[in-house]
C-alpha cells in the first residue's frame, strides 16, 4: 500500500487519491474485435445527459444502418441513429441496465443486410463554421463517450468572451480493467489525430494535449509515432493514480489549474474531450458515420474470454458476454463501467448504450460485502479524496439523516469517484452513503420548487 | 488492531523480562477489567463485534503498561473498568470517545491511590519474585516490602541524579511496565509506521517540541534542567508519543492540526516535568491536547478544491 513509485514524487500529478492494481493485463494486449450483428436492438431514447430524444420512426418503418431514427429533444440533447439496416418492431418501454424502464425504439435487423462499418462520404468540416459544426456534432449523436455521456457539441458551444487555448484529451483511463481507450489510442492513432485537429480548428485553440497514463507506454508511443513536426499536439505521460482521468483532475494535473468549483473547464480556457470521443468526432466527418456503436472491454474474473470489443449500440449485454463464452458459474455481480465507478446491471437483457465503456463480471473475490467496523477517525479517506473534502464526516452526517449540513461541507463538489470508500480500512460504504445524502437533497430541492 | 498488539509485545515482554511475575498480573488485572466492563455494557447484539476489533484488549493493555509493578491487581483491574466505561463505553463505543481510554483510566488511579501509583519497585528481582503488594485485598494497605527506587525522572527532579541513557534505552530502570526501554518502543513505532497505521507527524512533532524545549532550557540553566535526550527517553514520553497519543479517534485528522497537536504536547510535557508538581506529564499533556482535537480540526479543514481559502468557514 505504500506509494514506492518515484515518479509520483516529481511529475506534477494532483493531490490525494488512490493506487488501485491495474487489473489490466487481461485484455490489454488484445486487439479490438467486431461482435457479429445479432437480430435486435434496443435504442433507449435516453442514454446521454439532458433531454430525452424524440423518436422519428413508426412501428414496421424501415430503416438503414446509420439512418437518424431520433431528432434531440432541446439543445442539451442529441440525436440518435439506428445501429442496423432492419424494421423497427417497436416504439414503447424497455427495460435500461439499472432496472428501470426507458422509451426506446427497438429494431429487428435484416437478416441479408450487409451492415456496412463505412457509412457515407467524407464530410467537409473545414468550410464550417463553428455554429454548423456544433449541428453536425449534435447531429451525429456524440456525447462524452469516458462514461458521463454529456453531450458533445455542448461542451463546444463556448460562449461570447471566451476563448479555449488548449484542447486537452483525456487517456487517462485510470479506472481499473478497463483498456478500451488504450487499444483505440494504439490501434488508430491517425483517426485520433485527425479527430483532435477538426476540433482544435473549430474551437480555434492554441493546441492539443493528450494525457495518457504511464502503465500505456504502447500507446503513448503509438501516438507520437504519428505526430509531424510543427502539429500544435503534445503527448503528456501522466502518473497512473486514481481518478487521473476525472475532468479536474487531469486539468490539474497538466496545467496546474483548478477549476473553480462550480465552474466548467472552459473557464480555465481548457476543453476536455475522451479519446473514444474524439476518435468517434473523426469517423463522422471521415466516412459520416454517427455514433451508432462503441468499444468496450469485457472482462473480470466472471469472463470466459475476456476481450476488447465493438459493438453496435443496442445489443443486449447477455448477447455481448455470450460471444465472450459467457458468465462464468461462479459470476455474482455484472457492471458496466469501472470497477471504481461503474454501476450494477440489473439485466442482462438490456442494452449496450453509449456510456457503457465496460462490462466487467465479479465474483465473490470482488463483490463480497466486507465487515464493517466502526469509524475510528483515522483520515485515510481525508487523504485519498483528490476534492479534498471530509469523506467521514459526509458519512456520519448522512448515517444521521443530517442532509442539509452535509450542503454545508460541500457535498455537492463530490463526485462520487469512490477513493474514500476504497481508502477505508473499517470498510464502511462511505461514498454510498454520500450518494444517499445527494440524492435526498436532491428531492427535497425538486418538491420545494 | 491487531497491529498496534503486535507492536507492543517487544515491550511488554520486555517488562516482562525486567519486572517478573508481577508485570503479568498488574497488566492481566487491566486487560480483565477493560474486556470484562466491554462485555458488560455493551448490547449484546453488538458484542461480537466489539469484541472483535481488539480495541478493549488493546486499551488494557496500553493502561497495564503504564502501571507501575507493584501495584495491587484490583486497583489494575479497576482502572481497566474506569478506562473502557469512563473512557470509551459512555462516549458511545469506539470512534466516539474524547480522550484516550487508557489515559483516563491511568488518571483515575493516579487521583485515587496516589501513593501506590507512585511507588515504584527496582526491576532488579528474579521472574518468580512475587511482591506481595499485587495480592492487596481492596482498601487495605501493606508496608511496601520490596526494594523500592524512584524513576529516573523522580531522581532527576528531587534529587538532581541523572540516569545513564543507556539505561534508558534498554530499560533497566524503574518505572512503569511498558515505558522504560526506548529502543523496543522506536522499534514497534517503526513496525507500525511500515503498516501505515500510524500517523508519523505525532511522534515526530512531540519528540522535536520536547527536544527543541529541553534544549532551549538547558541554555539558561543545564544544572537544573534535565538534557534534551534525557527528556525523550526518560519517562512514559516515547510510550504515550509513539502509542497513545497516535490514536487516530482522538488526535486531529487533518495534517496541519496533527502537527499542533503534537507540538501541543511536547511542550507541556516540558512544562509540566520542569514547572509542574510532579516528575512526569505525559499523561495530562496527551489528555489536555486531545480535548482541544475536535477545535483544531474544526480550523484546520483543507481548502476544498476548487474553492477559496475562507470558504469553508
Amino acid at each position: 500500500m505504500i506509494n514506492l513509485n518515484p515518479l509520483s514524487l516529481f511529475s506534477g500529478s494532483f493531490r490525494h487519491g488512490v493506487h488501485p492494481e491495474h487489473l489490466k493485463a487481461q485484455t490489454q494486449d488484445l486487439p479490438i474485435q467486431r461482435v457479429p450483428f445479432g437480430s435486435n436492438y434496443v435504442m433507449p431514447l435516453g442514454q446521454h445527459i439532458g433531454v430525452p430524444c424524440k423518436p422519428m420512426v413508426k412501428k414496421g418503418q424501415r430503416v438503414r444502418r446509420g439512418e437518424q431514427i431520433a431528432s434531440a429533444g432541446g439543445f442539451v440533447s442529441i440525436a440518435l441513429h439506428s445501429p442496423v439496416t432492419g424494421v423497427v418492431k417497436e416504439v414503447g418501454e424497455f427495460r435500461t441496465f439499472d432496472g428501470n424502464f426507458s422509451q426506446a425504439i427497438e429494431i429487428e435487423a435484416d437478416a441479408f443486410a450487409t451492415q456496412e462499418p463505412n457509412i457515407g462520404p467524407a464530410i467537409d468540416w473545414e468550410s464550417m463554421n463553428i455554429e454548423q459544426f456544433i449541428q453536425a456534432v449534435q447531429g451525429a449523436g456524440i456525447v462524452g463517450l469516458g462514461g458521463a455521456t454529456f453531450p458533445a457539441h455542448v461542451k463546444f458551444s463556448i460562449p461570447e468572451g471566451q476563448r479555449i487555448r488548449y484542447l486537452l484529451i483525456n487517456g487517462a483511463e485510470c479506472e481499473p480493467y478497463l483498456t478500451n481507450d488504450h487499444r483505440l489510442m494504439l490501434e488508430r492513432p491517425d483517426a485520433l489525430l485527425m479527430g483532435a485537429e477538426i476540433v482544435r480548428q473549430k474551437l480555434g485553440a492554441e493546441e492539443t494535449v493528450i494525457g495518457v497514463e504511464l502503465n500505456k507506454p504502447e500507446a503513448i508511443e503509438a501516438i507520437k509515432a504519428r505526430i509531424q513536426p510543427g502539429d500544435p499536439v503534445r503527448v503528456v505521460s501522466l502518473e497512473a493514480k486514481y481518478p487521473q482521468g476525472a475532468e479536474k483532475m487531469i486539468i490539474k494535473t497538466i496545467f496546474d489549474r483548478e477549476v473553480p468549483a462550480g465552474q466548467l473547464p472552459r473557464d480555465v480556457e481548457v476543453n476536455v474531450n475522451n479519446v473514444s470521443t474524439i476518435v468517434a468526432i473523426a469517423d463522422y466527418f471521415d466516412h459520416g458515420m454517427p455514433l451508432i456503436e462503441r468499444i468496450v472491454t469485457v472482462s473480470g474474473p466472471g469472463v470466459g474470454y475476456p476481450a476488447n470489443l465493438i459493438v453496435p449500440l443496442g445489443t443486449p449485454v447477455r448477447e455481448v458476454l455470450k460471444f465472450c463464452g459467457g458468465l462464468k458459474d461462479e459470476t455474482m455481480e455484472v457492471i458496466m463501467g469501472g470497477p471504481m465507478m461503474g454501476r450494477p446491471i440489473a439485466s442482462l437483457d438490456a442494452p449496450v448504450v453509449k456510456g457503457c465503456s465496460g462490462i466487467l463480471a465479479f465474483t465473490e473475490g470482488q463483490t463480497l460485502k466486507r465487515k464493517e467496523f466502526p469509524c475510528i477517525r483515522c483520515g485515510r479517506c481525508v487523504e485519498a479524496c483528490p476534492y479534498f473534502l471530509n469523506p467521514a464526516r459526509f458519512a456520519r452526517l448522512s448515517r444521521a439523516r443530517m442532509f442539509e449540513e452535509m450542503k454545508d461541507y460541500f457535498v455537492f463538489d463530490c463526485v462520487e469517484c469512490g477513493c474514500c470508500t476504497f481508502a477505508c480500512p473499517s470498510a464502511i460504504p462511505i461514498v454510498q452513503l454520500i450518494r444517499t445524502g445527494k440524492d435526498q437533497l436532491r428531492n427535497t430541492q425538486a418538491s420545494a420548487k | 488492531m491487531g497491529d498496534v498488539l503486535i507492536a507492543l509485545t517487544p515491550a511488554t515482554l520486555a517488562g516482562l523480562w525486567y519486572f517478573g511475575i508481577s508485570a503479568v498480573l498488574v497488566i492481566g488485572a487491566s486487560i480483565a477489567g477493560a474486556v470484562l466492563t466491554e462485555i458488560a455494557f455493551i448490547g449484546t447484539e453488538r458484542r461480537g463485534e466489539s469484541l472483535l476489533d481488539g480495541s478493549g484488549l488493546l486499551t488494557g493493555l496500553l493502561l497495564g503498561l503504564t502501571l507501575p509493578p507493584g501495584l495491587p491487581m484490583w486497583m489494575a483491574f479497576l482502572g481497566g473498568v474506569i478506562a473502557l466505561g469512563l473512557g470509551k463505553v459512555i462516549w458511545g463505543g469506539l470512534g466516539n470517545n474524547l480522550f484516550n481510554p487508557a489515559l483516563v483510566g491511568r488518571a483515575f488511579l493516579l487521583a485515587t491511590f496516589p501513593i501506590a501509583m507512585t511507588t515504584w519497585t527496582t526491576p532488579d528481582e528474579a521472574f518468580w519474585t512475587f511482591r506481595a503488594t499485587n495480592f492487596d485485598i481492596p482498601f487495605t494497605y501493606t508496608e511496601v516490602d520490596g526494594i523500592t527506587a524512584a524513576t529516573p525522572l523522580g531522581l532527576m527532579k528531587f534529587e538532581q541524579q541523572v540516569m545513564p541513557l543507556s539505561n534508558l534505552f534498554m530499560g533497566s530502570t524503574s518505572g512503569s511496565l511498558g515505558e522504560t526501554s526506548g529502543l523496543l518502543l522506536i522499534l514497534g513505532g517503526i513496525y507500525l509506521y511500515i503498516r501505515r497505521d500510524l500517523d508519523w507527524r505525532v511522534p515526530v512533532s512531540i519528540l522535536l517540541t520536547v527536544l527543541v524545549f529541553s534544549a532551549t532550557l538547558g541554555l539558561f540553566d543545564s544544572e537544573r534542567f534535565p538534557t534534551p535526550l534525557f527528556s525523550v527517553f526518560s519517562g512514559g514520553l516515547l510510550l504515550g508519543a509513539i502509542y497513545m497519543a497516535t490514536d487516530p479517534v482522538t488526535s486531529p485528522t487533518t495534517p496541519t492540526g496533527t502537527w499542533i497537536f503534537g507540538i501541543g504536547i511536547g511542550l507541556l510535557v516540558v512544562l509540566i516535568r520542569v514547572f509542574g508538581g510532579m516528575p512526569e506529564g505525559v499523561m495530562y499533556a496527551i489528555l489536555l491536547m486531545n480535548a482541544a482535537t475536535p477545535l483544531i480540526d474544526r480550523f484546520t479543514q483543507p481548502r476544498v478544491f476548487g474553492h477559496m481559502r475562507g470558504d469553508n468557514d
